[in-house]
């Protein structure tokens, strides 16, 4: 990342965060409705959540009814424990490392489920069609894309 | 952390035969397969937190997953491969495991 990019490792080994206000609203509305989407009794079973709880016994119908019981609990606890991560530090200007990965897994978690929704391809035009009825969700889609590649950089 | 813990796994109570053990005996396989989603970048990342594999080691195991559609990424015990499935569902990647045949 370049000097002047929006998240950049600082000497102490935080991160600061020059991000748009745009950006931080953004995140502050969707955060709720992923949050709303993961508290109900069996999140796993929503297909719009299936990225989220992905099968890991394709073949095997009795393995993977005893890895969901013992993961999908800790699955749910993890990405609550970053949506609130995210929210405490929504207006932060510095992250420490573990804030940011916060950051990381939750953006991830919105672009899993919003390109669920959208059912994206691999060749998805860099740019949304405007002419498509979804194309503000292709929009923040792609903007969680790029904002998921910068956090991406500055961790590495 | 906690993890996948393969002891509250039910065991078969039938007599394993020969058969039975020599397929218990192959190792285990993690296989991460190619989704439209996940990000290049994030996919290497990830390879790299996981596994603690090199820049180079991850890169080249992400493009087998892209170009290949899937790739190997760790191999072991059932116990060791269900934690590393389990760590790659909590980063949203799509992997599975399997015997090595």
């Amino acid at each position: 990342m370049a000097r002047g990019g929006p998240i950049r490792r600082t000497r102490k080994g935080d991160f600061e965060l020059r991000l748009p206000d745009g950006t931080r609203q953004l995140l502050a509305n969707l955060v709720p409705q992923l949050r709303a989407t993961l508290d109900v009794d069996e999140p796993s079973a929503d297909p719009t959540l299936r990225r989220l709880f992905p099968t890991a016994y394709p073949d095997d119908p009795t393995q993977e009814a005893e890895y969901r019981s013992m993961v999908s609990d800790d699955l749910r606890r993890r990405r609550i424990d970053a949506l609130d991560v995210v929210e405490a530090t929504i207006d932060a200007d510095r992250l420490d490392e573990a804030q940011l990965t916060a950051w990381m897994h939750t953006i991830n978690d919105l672009r899993l489920v919003l390109g669920t929704l959208l059912d994206v391809s691999e060749d998805e035009p860099a740019e949304a069609d405007p002419e498509l009825a979804d194309a503000d969700a292709r929009a923040i889609y792609q903007y969680l894309s790029y904002l998921l590649d910068v956090i991406v950089d500055a961790l590495s | 952390m906690t993890a996948p813990q393969a002891s509250t796994v039910p065991v078969e109570v039938d007599q394993p035969d020969l058969d039975d053990a020599t397929e218990a005996d192959r190792p285990w396989i993690v296989l991460v397969w190619n989704d439209p989603i996940n990000l290049m970048s994030y996919v290497t990342f990830v390879f790299q937190k996981l596994f603690g594999y090199s820049l180079e080691k991850a890169t080249e195991l992400m493009l087998d997953v892209h170009h290949k559609g899937r790739a190997v990424v760790a191999s072991g015990t059932r116990e060791r491969c269900e934690l590393d499935v389990f760590r790659l569902h909590e980063h949203g990647l799509w992997a599975t495991m399997q015997h090595d045949r």
